[in-house]
């Protein structure tokens, strides 16, 4: 095999969640996505859309139905309930109230991601500091904190690890609006100081467009567009993607409503024949409801390439 | 017209002073944003009119609402003003709707309490409000649970729940923050329109200047507890003239780009 370019290569991923007595439901239906060192890619959609089950999966926390994720060239096999041999990927979790014990110091669970790396010349403190806090916080327990700075506890402690791949899972939807950019940017700048990729997954485009390199737009289990940052704002190309940006209140004191998106987001238990958006687009066509569109960089056959 | 009126409103929880004086007032059939970031006091504000504050918190000041001061009434009788004149909708629907009772439950009790509604009349009410609120399926949805719904659904009920009893004020308390963006453009445009057609007066608390600039008419902006600058939305969106405000517009990530 040569050399792979690309950190982590997802290709064609379906991820079903079965349930008894209930069709399996497809949360993710052929997805495929690269994130290369260094590089930021931002994953957007609307809630229940399949991002979260995505980043789940290249953990190997979910199961892999069909399709495959490569971390370096070797594929992600699901987790193990003690030994990880894939401590190159780390995950940001959406809560940090949940997702910290509470019943530790920080400054024990930094040490258990440096452990898992072999590294004895950072201690916690150190890694308190990278992320902004005073080094004498180690010695402190989860509930004295407030949820922006749980949050940055909970990225030295995935930094500890010395990832090659950071995941964060809605890492800023649970914390305040003053300190939703400052956290995002924190990750960003962190990932990329140390050469890491990272996989930033957000419904909050704004948000997103600040920190992200590229952004791929997830609808009912699959990707729809991906391209540059800057090029997706300005120019959107597929009608979900356009749609989603003029959804997007503007605050320019004109007073003008955002653009509601008519219809609701599929069951995705029992998703439409064709193009998955074509119930919803303004642009529909006879071979939308037809056929499904399965090509890149915009699922769309208003862009089929040729 | 106003509808009402806060004037030097001052809460103070446990020796720290919240709001420092706060002045505001809601006109029937327009929007009031209400900004400023965590902390500054948007929700207290919202909370102390409907007497919602804390334990232990100290109110002063007046909350004026057809002759009557909020802040003075009894308890018995600001509990007819809860709900009924003025109603409040919360940020989370999640947590705000009751996961044990259907939502025709919820949206008739205090119907039946505030209007003094029989059981069927109440019920009659209640499909057409989810209708109003466009609720696919009303009747249906009648008898179902709220986690049969999704969040931008259930935050349509919280909003059906709160207009109810045809309250003169609604107090929205950041009702889009926890919904997507797609789904945000229809309870804003529902919002504006309910405003509209109903002649509520609505106070906005959020965070959100987009949000703010789409549905607010006046837009006040609150830090530490003052309200440090208030005026029609096109004024302090373009042409703020408080430093805050301008700051508060220049870390928004547009700007940035520009």
């Amino acid at each position: 095999m040569t050399l792979p370019t690309t950190l982590l290569a997802i290709d064609d991923l379906v991820v079903e969640h079965r349930s008894p007595g209930r069709p399996a439901v497809r949360g993710v239906a052929g997805a495929s996505l690269s994130v290369s060192p260094g590089e930021v890619v931002g994953l957007v959609g609307e809630s229940g859309c399949g991002k979260s089950t995505l980043a789940r999966a290249v953990c190997g926390l979910n199961p892999i139905t069909a399709g495959s994720i490569a971390f370096d060239g070797q594929p992600v096999t699901p987790l193990g309930l003690r030994r990880r041999k894939l401590t190159g990927i780390q995950m940001v979790f959406q809560d940090p109230y949940a997702s910290l014990n509470p019943r530790r110091r920080v400054g024990d669970q930094i040490a258990d991601g440096l452990r898992t790396s072999g590294d004895t010349a950072t201690s916690p403190a150190d890694l308190l500091e990278r992320v902004g806090l005073p080094r004498d916080f180690a010695g402190r327990h989860p509930h004295e904190f407030s949820g922006g700075q749980r949050q940055r506890i909970a990225i030295a402690r995935a930094l500890a690890a010395r990832p090659r791949l950071l995941i964060g899972d809605e890492p800023i939807s649970a914390l305040d609006a003053s300190a939703q950019s400052q956290v995002a940017r924190l990750m960003r700048d962190l990932a990329v100081d140390s050469g890491a990729g990272l996989l930033f997954i957000s419904h909050d485009l704004s948000v997103v467009r600040l920190i992200a390199d590229r952004i791929a737009v997830m609808y009912l289990g699959r990707i729809v567009e991906v391209g540059d940052t800057a090029e997706v704002w300005a120019s959107p190309r597929h009608p979900y993607t356009q749609a989603l940006l003029r959804a997007v209140p503007r605050p320019d004191g004109m007073g003008t409503l955002p653009e509601e998106l008519p219809g609701d987001v599929p069951d995705p238990a029992d998703p439409p024949g064709g193009c998955r958006f074509s119930p919803r687009c303004p642009f529909v066509m006879d071979v939308c409801r037809e056929k499904e569109p399965e090509f890149g960089p915009v699922a769309c056959w208003l862009h089929e390439p040729r | 017209m106003t509808t009402l009126e806060i004037a030097a409103l001052k809460v103070s929880i446990g020796g720290k002073e919240i709001l420092r004086g706060v002045d505001l007032a809601l006109e029937a059939g327009r929007v009031h944003g209400l900004a400023g970031e965590s902390g500054s006091g948007k929700t207290m504000t919202g909370l102390a009119v409907l007497g919602l504050l804390p334990h232990g918190a100290r109110v002063s000041g007046a909350v004026r609402l057809g002759g009557r001061d909020l802040l003075a009434l009894p308890l018995k009788e600001l509990n007819r003003v809860r709900g009924g004149e003025v109603a409040m909708v919360f940020q989370d629907p999640a947590t705000s709707l009751h996961p044990m009772l259907t939502v025709g439950r919820q949206l008739t009790e205090h119907m039946r309490h505030h209007l003094g509604l029989g059981k069927a009349e109440a019920r009659a009410r209640a499909v057409e409000l989810l209708g109003k609120v466009r609720i696919p399926g009303p009747a249906e949805a009648y008898g179902r649970y709220p986690h049969q719904f999704s969040g931008g659904m259930r935050q349509r009920i919280a909003i059906a729940i709160a207009l109810a009893c045809s309250p003169k004020v609604l107090i929205a308390d950041e009702p889009t923050t926890a919904l997507d963006v797609t789904v945000q453009a229809g309870v804003l445009r529902l919002l504006r329109g309910l405003c509209d057609e109903l002649g509520l007066a609505v106070l906005l608390v959020t965070h959100d200047l987009g949000v703010m600039s789409a549905v607010a008419d006046e837009v006040s902006v609150m830090r530490d507890g003052l309200v440090v600058e208030s005026g029609p939305r096109g004024r302090v969106l373009r042409e703020p003239e408080h430093p805050y405000t301008r700051s508060l517009l220049e870390s928004l990530p547009d700007a940035e780009a520009r």
